[in-house]
């Protein structure tokens, strides 16, 4: 009795000591850093460094929200996502299913879909913005040259954030929808064509319901994603960009109130508002999208 | 049916099943060279002549490849100390968290202790948590450990993965019970267990999850951006890029000259390891 409760003691102890590394990286770097938001957003930071932060409540938070520079973020981040999730998943199904084929070649193509999930976004914002320079750039060979040029323009520099986001999602997108079709029944997409339905029709009928879970989980991730992205607006507009405004979405505050300007107050309260709103929309994509996703496979 | 009719719909369907061939390649060739163009067109724009950049219209192939783009990116862009920074970088996420994933994942698949299912459930949790939000305490943190100025700094928050644990977990899971009971009862000890027979029973899924740490960790921007906008000396090859970036007329080739440096290791494991790739973004669904 006493040999197997000592022989669970020594279990449980090699059991914490394997998992200590672990949970004390995720609580020091994860949950204390996230927690400690909510705190940080009651105080206002001092006006100078070493003075003691002064209480704001819950004040802080109204005034971060209902300022005209986290409405514009707001407006920037949704309408980049908006712009970059329901044509990426689109482009991702349709060559995914296109690529889904006992054909020649299909390897290759699925090489090159995936190379925009593995190139950084560095390297994709440099490479488009070079071709985006209005002098030595690809558009006035496109014809599209606008005054000012494209990342300046306040109209359009967010449509050029979106398209390399765009460029990046669609390999990811292509991926998951790829593995997707694997797990699905090959013989019900055979009996399709069998059946005599036409490329169209058992796309819309067949395929897209039966991958719906898949749908469902592409949307969600590209979503969350495109929610905090900020990297092609920091390489290639900045702060001292003409259309900066229009471009600067909530995560590239939560990075200029964290280090540029830096006020952890302000920081904390947009980072709260941004995880809502982004667990918001999850929830509601599940709430509204999954009750159409059909698991009876 | 008559024997006509049968031949007719045959024919019939051989000729939508051909059209549907042809869609399907006609889809995928467009959506290729859309995709590959920029790629392409960085590898092409790195090595014109000095003439030859700006011209109209374009210069779509390299008729006279010139070298002096990559190495004024390598040399007076520093690039060569960042890709270094960039390896050490890479190598000690890597490092750090497949040994916490792998003993993590090893202990909440076979042991049992006290607290199991809530511990658990936080490690879960934190899959829920963006960095984003994380980085005026952690900066506070490294601060605070006296790690700025250090690679130290850039790696340790991402020594643990979530997602590491989670993969490995479900492929420790994967081994039958009886193995491990077997191999303990002829008096091999768990952790002579885990590295002799565990370990070489998961590689196809440590093999994922490494693929997908690597490519992570080389393509961080927010981090290393953070940390090392005023220390050159610890900047990370994407880091590199943005000094690179900065549109003037002798910089077009050296940039994409860069952004092709950057590219090249992660192209090279996808092609190589495409397979884990899948694997380790599907979150190990496909086998």
């Amino acid at each position: 009795m006493s040999a197997k409760r000592s022989a669970r003691v020594r279990e449980a102890t090699l059991g914490y000591a394997l998992i200590l590394p672990a949970l004390l990286l995720v609580t020091v770097f994860v949950l204390y850093p996230f927690f400690r938001n909510f705190s940080l957003f009651l105080y206002h930071a001092p006006p100078y460094p070493g003075l003691p932060s002064k209480w704001a409540g819950l004040s802080q938070m109204w005034e971060t929200v209902s300022s005209t520079s986290f409405q514009q973020g707001l407006e920037a981040t949704l309408l980049y996502t908006v712009l970059v999730v329901p044509i990426g998943v689109l482009l991702g199904l349709v060559f995914a299913v296109a690529a889904h084929q006992k054909l020649k070649g299909m390897a290759i193509y699925r090489t090159i879909f995936a190379t925009t999930a593995v190139s950084s976004v560095a390297v994709a914002a440099v490479v488009f913005g070079t071709f985006m320079n209005p002098v030595f750039g690809l558009l006035p060979w496109l014809g599209i040259d606008p005054n000012p040029s494209v990342l300046q323009n306040p109209t359009w520099a967010m449509f050029a954030m979106a398209v390399i986001g765009l460029w990046q999602f669609v390999g990811l997108s292509f991926i998951l929808f790829s593995a997707g079709l694997q797990s699905l029944p090959e013989e019900v997409l055979e009996a399709a064509k069998i059946d005599g339905a036409g490329a169209v029709r058992s796309f819309f009928q067949i395929t897209v319901p039966l991958l719906s879970p898949t749908i469902f989980y592409v949307f969600t991730v590209g979503t969350i994603a495109a929610m905090f992205t900020f990297g092609q607006m920091d390489l290639l507009v900045g702060p001292g960009g003409a259309s900066f405004v229009r471009v600067n979405t909530l995560a590239y505050q939560i990075y200029q109130y964290a280090v540029t300007t830096p006020n952890p107050g302000v920081a904390a309260c947009i980072s709260i508002a941004l995880f809502i709103l982004t667990a918001t929309i999850t929830f509601l994509n599940f709430r509204f999208l999954e009750r159409r996703v059909n698991y009876a496979t | 049916m008559q024997p006509n009719n049968q031949a007719l719909l045959a024919r019939k369907h051989q000729r939508r099943r051909r059209l549907a061939t042809f869609g399907s390649y006609a889809i995928l060739t467009l959506g290729a060279l859309v995709v590959l163009f920029p790629l392409y067109m960085a590898v092409v724009s790195s090595l014109l002549t000095t003439k030859q950049i700006g011209q109209q219209p374009p210069v779509f192939f390299p008729t006279n490849p010139q070298w002096h783009a990559y190495q004024a990116a390598f040399i007076g862009g520093h690039l060569s100390t960042y890709m270094w920074n960039s390896v050490i970088q890479t190598t000690e996420i890597v490092v750090g968290s497949v040994l916490t994933s792998l003993a993590a994942a090893y202990a909440f698949a076979s042991f049992s202790f006290p607290f199991k299912r809530v511990l658990w459930a936080i490690i879960l949790g934190t899959l829920l948590v963006p960095f984003e939000v994380t980085i005026v305490t952690n900066y506070k943190t490294v601060e605070q450990l006296h790690l700025l100025g250090s690679m130290w700094a850039l790696t340790i928050p991402f020594m643990c993965s979530a997602v590491g644990i989670f993969l490995l977990r479900q492929a420790f899971l994967g081994i039958p019970q009886e193995m491990r009971e077997a191999a303990l009862l002829d008096g091999c000890g768990p952790i002579r267990y885990l590295l002799r027979v565990a370990v070489p029973l998961v590689r196809p899924q440590l093999a994922a999850f490494t693929v997908i740490a690597v490519l992570g960790a080389w393509n961080q921007y927010l981090w290393p951006l953070l940390l090392t906008s005023n220390d050159e000396a610890h900047r990370t090859l994407q880091i590199g890029l943005k000094a690179l970036n900065a549109g003037t007329f002798e910089g077009y080739g050296t940039v994409l000259a860069g952004a092709v440096i950057a590219s090249i290791p992660m192209l090279v494991l996808m092609v190589v390891f495409n397979k884990q790739l899948v694997r380790s973004l599907t979150g190990g669904a496909v086998k």
